[in-house]
């Protein structure tokens, strides 16, 4: 079996969310998906990959790739999680030296119809803000992104050390 | 323009590259035949690297696995404080990186994706220290600790022991490379890497596969092996033994880092080298057969009536009467930097594979240590026993029958 196949059955399981209580075996990696109702945006997306960065205090980070498989676009407008006490929509621009900051994306993220819309290291990003607790490697975190329509998506991520990701801050 | 050279048979891929490079002119539609000249490649032979090895089920990998060519060995110390539920998020993180690398899938958090699109069979194999599993509050199997003191033995702590073992092996140095540095960027925060040994063997495609492999002295290394999905394996490897319950589907490790003299070796003719171990150097055959799998004769005698395979030889001291103290062997060579005015710093990575280590493993060294001609040439310098837990299924992770 490929670590593949638990995307794809987390994919396929969309459409069956609400005929089946089969829990679709998932590896750490893999996402967790519930959407509120299967009317929603929420219902559309999911989110591949996800992984948060270990981090003591502070601040930390959150990334992977938000797959909408809807004809229409989705927007992203907020994310929370018990892990921190506030988090932003993030993206890395350059600022009028050149230098690449972070900066809140002004009206969140979209994810195109059909469409991928990645977090990553040095580019879009979830920013972790007052962390609760040490973030620790290994520990899973769960998250809840708010869709423009009032949805939400809730996943789990788990947590890597890494040393990437050290962008300065600019708010 | 090539399609005007009169004489010349022109394939269907002359013509399909010609006409789609029509638009760059005739000198680029030459460049791309050359390109495609200098590269021939067989229509439908899969790439060594793209090869993959089944991460989940029953059994870990790399164990009933064809061995790969190279292999990376690393014991890792765990930080005191490591309790079950650090070992829980330990593993989770490691059995991730392995699955991911090895289906050609980077691992999370890869800073180095591109080194992973070629996973070449790269298994990663893990295995449990008496350490780690009295950390995680489990039952230990009997044979868990150190192999007795052996007489032979000069062994360096510096290549003994550990809390947690990987193996790494793939058909691809450079895949070893990134799975072993991916591993062990995820394994810094837990603890600390106490010894990394590599080892190698024949590429792939250099053999026919199924050959035995041959150490640095030459020899044929291994010829009397179980082969996997036989009552054999099944029993002596995968056996339950008397281990606890959490080790069903596992088995045991036995790493013995062997120092092979290649200068006291070059000393020896070949007749004397051939009756050290009982074989022929050309082909592995016992020296009372010809061919290389071919049953040794122990009461063959010479002519003259000397043994024709020598009561000191390898092969002789090796081979118990009792079928149940057989050892699945899936050794490497290692031929390191040499030190202090020496040529050569080189050896074997004896890697064993048995359920029961006290039953199976102890008695076969306990002979050679008392009587075998080979130990005038080889010294065990290192030496690690590891619990090799059984696989894990997808959603698992390694480790999760024990905590």
């Amino acid at each position: 079996m490929t670590s593949t196949t638990p995307r794809l059955l987390i994919v396929a399981a969309l459409g069956l969310l609400a005929l089946t209580g089969c829990a679709a075996t998932t590896d750490t990696a893999a996402p967790h998906t519930a959407a509120t109702s299967t009317a929603t945006a929420a219902a559309s997306l999911t989110i591949t990959d996800p992984w948060v960065k270990s981090a003591e205090t502070g601040m930390s980070a959150a990334f992977g790739t938000l797959v909408n498989v809807s004809d229409t676009d989705i927007n992203v407008v907020s994310a929370e999680s018990t892990a921190a006490t506030m988090i932003e929509l993030h993206e890395t621009v350059a600022d009028d030296t050149g230098a690449m900051v972070m900066q809140q994306k002004e009206g969140g993220f979209i994810v195109p119809a059909n469409g991928t819309y990645e977090l990553a290291p040095g580019a879009n990003h979830l920013m972790l803000m007052g962390l609760t607790e040490p973030i620790v490697a290994g520990a899973e975190n769960t998250f809840t992104l708010t869709l423009s329509d009032g949805s939400t998506v809730e996943f789990t991520a788990p947590a890597k050390d890494y040393s990437g990701a050290n962008e300065s801050y600019d708010k | 323009m090539l399609v005007d050279q009169p004489g010349r048979r022109l394939s269907r891929r002359h013509l399909l590259l010609g006409g789609a490079a029509a638009g760059i002119g005739a000198v680029g539609a030459v460049g791309i035949e050359l390109a495609t000249n200098a590269r021939p490649q067989v229509v439908g032979q899969p790439l060594n690297g793209a090869q993959t090895v089944p991460f989940y089920g029953a059994h870990q990998a790399g164990i009933d696995t064809v061995p790969q060519s190279n292999a990376t060995i690393i014991a890792l110390d765990l930080a005191p404080t490591t309790d079950a539920a650090t070992l829980r998020r330990l593993m989770k993180v490691l059995t991730s990186d392995a699955a991911r690398l090895s289906q050609g899938e980077a691992a999370l958090a890869d800073s180095e994706p591109e080194l992973a699109v070629a996973p070449a069979r790269l298994t990663v194999t893990f295995g449990f220290g008496p350490g780690l599993v009295a950390a995680a509050g489990g039952t230990a199997p009997t044979w868990l600790r150190p192999l007795p003191a052996f007489g032979v033995d000069r062994l360096d702590p510096a290549w003994g022991d550990g809390d947690l073992l990987l193996q790494i092996a793939a058909d691809d140095a450079l895949t070893v490379a990134h799975a072993t540095r991916m591993l062990l960027k995820d394994s810094r925060s837990f603890g600390t890497v106490r010894w990394v040994q590599t080892g190698f063997r024949r590429a792939p495609g250099s053999v026919k596969p199924g050959t035995t492999m041959r150490n640095l002295f030459g020899q044929v290394d291994g010829t009397v092996n179980f082969v996997p999905g036989t009552p054999d394996f099944e029993r002596l490897v995968w056996g339950a033994a008397d281990n606890p319950g959490w080790m069903l589907g596992g088995t045991g490790f036995v790493l013995r880092r062997i120092a092979m003299d290649l200068d006291k070796w070059d000393k020896l003719d070949r007749s004397g080298r051939e009756a050290s171990v009982g074989r022929a150097l050309s082909n592995g055959a016992p020296l009372s057969g010809t061919n290389e799998t071919d049953a040794p004769d122990f009461a063959a005698k010479t002519a003259i009536g000397f043994l024709v395979i020598p009561e000191f030889s390898h092969l002789r001291r090796a081979r118990s009467e009792n079928p149940d103290e057989r050892i699945l062997r899936r050794g490497y060579n290692y031929d390191d930097a040499p030190t202090g005015g020496s040529v050569s710093n080189s050896g074997l990575l004896f890697v064993s594979f048995q359920a029961n280590v006290d039953a199976q493993f102890v008695p076969i060294q306990r002979r050679i240590d008392a009587l075998d001609l080979l130990n005038v040439w080889i010294t065990p310098i290192g030496s690690a026993v590891f619990a090799i837990p059984p696989g894990c299924a997808a959603g698992g992770y390694i480790g999760d029958t024990l905590f």
